[in-house]
């Protein structure tokens, strides 16, 4: 049995809450858990309720989407220090991707219904989570902005231009 | 009558005969090629170019991608995207093609000895790339640390995989790798190369890079360097155009007040960053 107490320790430890009060901290612990998972499960499936998010503490995760005729595509892989899930924060609170264990990975779980509460009971609380997200998913979305881009494509100008 | 010496002329194309012709990945070939016996040498800088002469097709200006150490011949990895360069990769082994140069500025890799060195390659863009490592795998003690952060489309469009495994195992320079997509067979990252900076611990002050890849990669590739404190002058890029003569007299190749032929196309980024800001250059 893993104590509050071991949860915070771990969230105060993880650069996303770095400036994060001690008094939130304490009350984010509370909507959290320990979480490990085997190669092959799935921390997250697309279209279940967001009612979770992790922090990865170790291990690798594939986010994915489930490409008919092509299976399962990996958009990115997070290791430890980063985040899935993203959904918990908006209605209509469903997941829009699978994150699958690459690896034995150990997560803290966030409860987002949990959270969702405690944020609309303490803006403050609420504007700091919203910060940090804000800052992550402005990262996510530069990167799979250039993704999109297909900066690799048709290999080196030169080519295409002389012949 | 005495026979007139050869007057030498970057014009003039000199026979160069296929070794030996392979796939890299569909549609992009590897070229080995030697001097057919007219007393033309091999000797080139990393970063360097020749023009490519398919005889009856035309000429391409195309990097160097081989071992400057190898004297004797040379290497050309190139994609078929034209008319020339789908005819350059349908040569065979013993076919001749010709070739002029080397032409152009190479990679700063004597300057930039004692130095932490990021080489950020997209695509094909590791090709003009790869004599630049040979040449710091050589004198590997004369560098602090060494990473090769590679990007690609997709698993099966990465180049030189073979290489970059066995650079890896070898552990003299650090390779990350990553795609845009992948299946759950790829064991790698995924996401664009920008992506792998992040987490890295770069020390700014001591730090080159050397970027080769499409504009567009080049360009965020050196705006993160830059963001992460790296200074422009340090930043090294290779950039390509349209380039004809290879020797600063048809303007092909114009680049501003640049000739990518003759001034690159290796060319520090506090030279060029204006540039890459002007959407009509």
């Amino acid at each position: 049995m893993v104590s509050i107490k071991n949860i915070h320790t771990l969230l105060a430890e993880n650069p996303f809450f770095d400036g994060m009060s001690e008094e939130h901290l304490e009350t984010m612990a509370g909507c959290g858990r320990l979480a490990h998972f085997k190669p092959g499960e799935f921390l997250l499936r697309e279209g279940d309720a967001a009612d979770t998010f992790y922090l990865i503490r170790s291990g690798d995760v594939a986010i994915e989407s489930d490409v008919p005729a092509a299976g399962p595509l990996s958009v990115a892989r997070i290791g430890a220090g980063g985040i899935t899930g993203y959904s918990w924060l908006f209605p209509p609170h469903s997941n829009s991707f699978d994150s699958l264990a690459l690896t034995d990975v150990s997560a803290i779980a966030l409860n987002g219904e949990c959270l969702r509460g405690k944020a609309e009971a303490d803006h403050e609380l609420g504007y700091q989570l919203m910060k940090r997200f804000a800052q992550v998913m402005l990262d996510r979305l530069q990167a799979t902005r250039r993704q999109m881009l297909d900066v690799y494509a048709n290999g080196r100008p030169a080519d295409a231009a002389s012949g | 009558m005495q026979p007139r010496a050869e007057m030498y002329s970057p014009m003039h194309p000199h026979a160069f005969r296929v070794l030996e012709i392979a796939e890299e990945i569909p549609g992009c070939m590897t070229l080995r090629v030697e001097p057919d016996g007219d007393g033309s040498g091999a000797a080139f800088a990393p970063g360097q170019f020749f023009m490519i002469y398919v005889f009856g097709h035309g000429e391409v200006p195309i990097s160097v991608s081989g071992d400057p150490a190898k004297s004797g011949e040379l290497t050309f990895t190139v994609m078929a995207v034209g008319s020339v360069t789908k005819a350059l990769c349908a040569v065979k082994p013993g076919g001749v093609i010709g070739l002029r140069g080397p032409f152009g500025s190479a990679w700063p890799v004597g300057d930039i000895k004692g130095r932490d060195v990021i080489v950020m390659a997209g695509g094909l863009g590791l090709a003009p790339l790869r004599p630049s490592i040979y040449r710091m795998l050589y004198d590997r003690g004369d560098y602090g640390d060494v990473a090769l952060l590679y990007g690609g489309r997709q698993p099966q469009s990465i180049v030189f995989p073979q290489e970059l495994a066995d650079w890896r195992e070898e552990a003299l320079i650090d390779v990350d790798v990553t795609v845009d997509t992948a299946g759950r067979e790829w064991p790698g990252k995924v996401g664009v190369v920008t992506e792998l900076l992040k987490g890295r611990n770069i020390d700014p002050a001591r730090t080159s890079a050397l970027i080769c890849g499409p504009e567009i990669m080049m360009r965020f590739s050196a705006y993160a360097l830059l963001d992460l404190g790296v200074a422009a002058e340090n930043i090294h890029v290779s950039m390509e155009r349209n380039m004809k003569c290879a020797v600063r007299m048809c303007g092909r190749c114009q680049y501003g007040p640049f000739f990518i032929c003759a001034d690159g196309p290796v060319f520090s980024f506090d030279r060029v960053e204006r540039l890459f800001k002007i959407r009509e250059v």
